[in-house]
């Protein structure tokens, strides 16, 4: 999937050079008992800003990677620090960012391109993969002590205690974000509970909300054409002018409940009731609903719109918990179980509508 | 803080094998354990949503769920195909 974009990106053949010179963000060699090592520095350029922004809306995260090795921040010796990160260069990015001003050791695991939670949760950042680096970076020669610190969101994939036992390294599990590495490291390598919970701010709620609209546009314009061709049907061919009075306030009440699926719903999620998912998509769902009554002069049109809308926004919010940082999986299969049959009967109805809607316009009924 | 479905999640704690060693406490996002009058305890079940750290890193196996990913296109896909649900993200 994917595979043909993002060649202007860091793909995984050119991250095979061991020249530093086509990193933004190396800064030549620091020499160790190993061989060179690749020194980094911690600035965040304005391009490294626009494609964290490309990873935040298109799938150009899905080749955003780095080499997966030992790098050095800064002048780092035998006695400094050692972080674990994944080889996803915007998680890469933003810890270099946030250990900026220290020297230490960064170990980028290989994740196949993907941030630390969701690697940890497939695996990829787990026991096997940080053991294997532990020891094919030469760790135990380049440090004096046993002491690596992860993020603590990896610990979904690892098990502190089978590293331990593995390659004699003591896991330290520092905070869940790396904003708060210094703070950590300053506390004597400690986290308070602030700093180890995770949370979705305002912010996080917001930036996800293009991640679901923009898959949601596909199958929106196939709708959208079907919508167009029904209305427009006459006995004497298709009309633009039916198309116009009722496809198109459906089409754009329609687009409506998509986004108050996929954006509304994310960012009004702590004041919206109920804790399912699928019901607060379809609270919001009802507002297309209400406006149809004003804007479209069919009373079947009406009942399917009161219908259809209320059903897509309830789905496009459930598919939200694949972003959100709090649903157990046992939750949204409870919430599915529920709610697809309920889709598909909506789906019916919807279908019956449009069809009684045409055979009233025919005259049949 | 933001709250899930009431009553769902597989997570069961088996105090007689906890060893108080901590690691559970460290590592749950969302603080569902809580050492407390010398013990380790739940304090809120309905904030876990079953990432499986807390599992992975008891050494003695006091820890049980069924750990996965809270997202319905995963869940959705494995119906589909019967095997286990994972996302693509």
């Amino acid at each position: 999937m994917n595979d043909e974009k993002n060649k202007e990106c860091c793909s995984s053949s050119c991250c095979e050079s061991s020249s530093p010179n086509g990193y933004g963000y190396a800064a030549g060699m620091i020499t160790t008992v190993v061989g060179n090592i690749v020194r980094i520095n911690s600035l965040n350029t304005f391009k490294d800003k626009f494609e964290h922004f490309k990873c935040r809306v298109s799938s150009f995260r899905n080749e955003y990677k780095i080499e997966p090795k030992l790098y050095a921040l800064g002048n780092p010796d035998a006695d400094s620090d050692v972080f674990v990160s994944a080889n996803y260069k915007y998680s890469f990015d933003h810890l270099r960012r946030d250990l900026s001003g220290l020297n230490c050791w960064i170990l980028a695991i290989n994740t196949n391109g993907i941030n630390v939670w969701c690697a940890a949760g497939k695996g990829t950042f787990g026991t096997g993969r940080v053991a294997l680096a532990i020891k094919k970076s030469r760790l135990t020669e380049i440090v004096s002590h046993k002491k690596i610190i992860l993020p603590q969101l990896g610990a979904v994939g690892v098990s502190a205690h089978e590293i331990k036992k593995q390659t004699g390294f003591t896991v330290v599990y520092g905070p869940v974000y790396s904003k708060d590495i210094k703070n950590f490291i300053n506390s004597g390598y400690t986290a308070n509970e602030e700093m180890r919970s995770i949370k979705f701010p305002f912010n996080e709620r917001v930036k996800i909300a293009p991640l679901e609209l923009i898959p949601a546009l596909k199958p929106f314009l196939w709708a959208a054409l079907i919508v167009m061709v029904i209305t427009g049907i006459t006995g004497t061919g298709i009309i633009f002018s039916q198309m116009y009075e009722f496809g198109l306030p459906l089409i754009i009440l329609g687009f409506i409940a998509i986004l108050c699926g996929t954006v509304l719903v994310p960012i009004l999620l702590p004041f919206l009731p109920f804790k399912s998912f699928a019901v607060k998509g379809m609270i919001l769902g009802f507002i297309p609903s209400i406006i149809a009554i004003f804007s479209i002069p069919s009373v079947v049109l009406i009942v399917f719109s009161w219908i259809v809308f209320p059903a897509v926004s309830s789905y496009y919010s459930l598919l939200l918990t694949g972003s959100t940082t709090f649903t157990s999986p046992s939750g949204v299969e409870k919430e599915l179980r529920k709610a697809i049959p309920l889709y598909f009967i909506a789906l019916a109805a919807a279908i019956i509508c449009l069809v009684l809607y045409k055979l009233i316009h025919f005259g049949i009924l | 803080m933001m709250k899930y479905l009431s009553n769902v999640v597989s997570l069961e704690f088996n105090s007689n094998k906890c060893r108080k060693c901590m690691m559970c406490t460290i590592v749950c996002p969302h603080r569902v354990f809580e050492f407390k009058n010398n013990e380790i305890v739940i304090n809120d079940r309905d904030r876990c949503m079953e990432c499986g750290a807390c599992m992975k890193n008891c050494p003695f196996d006091a820890i049980s769920l069924h750990p996965g990913v809270g997202c319905a296109t995963a869940i959705i896909r494995g119906m589909l195909t019967g095997k286990e649900p994972s996302c693509d993200c």
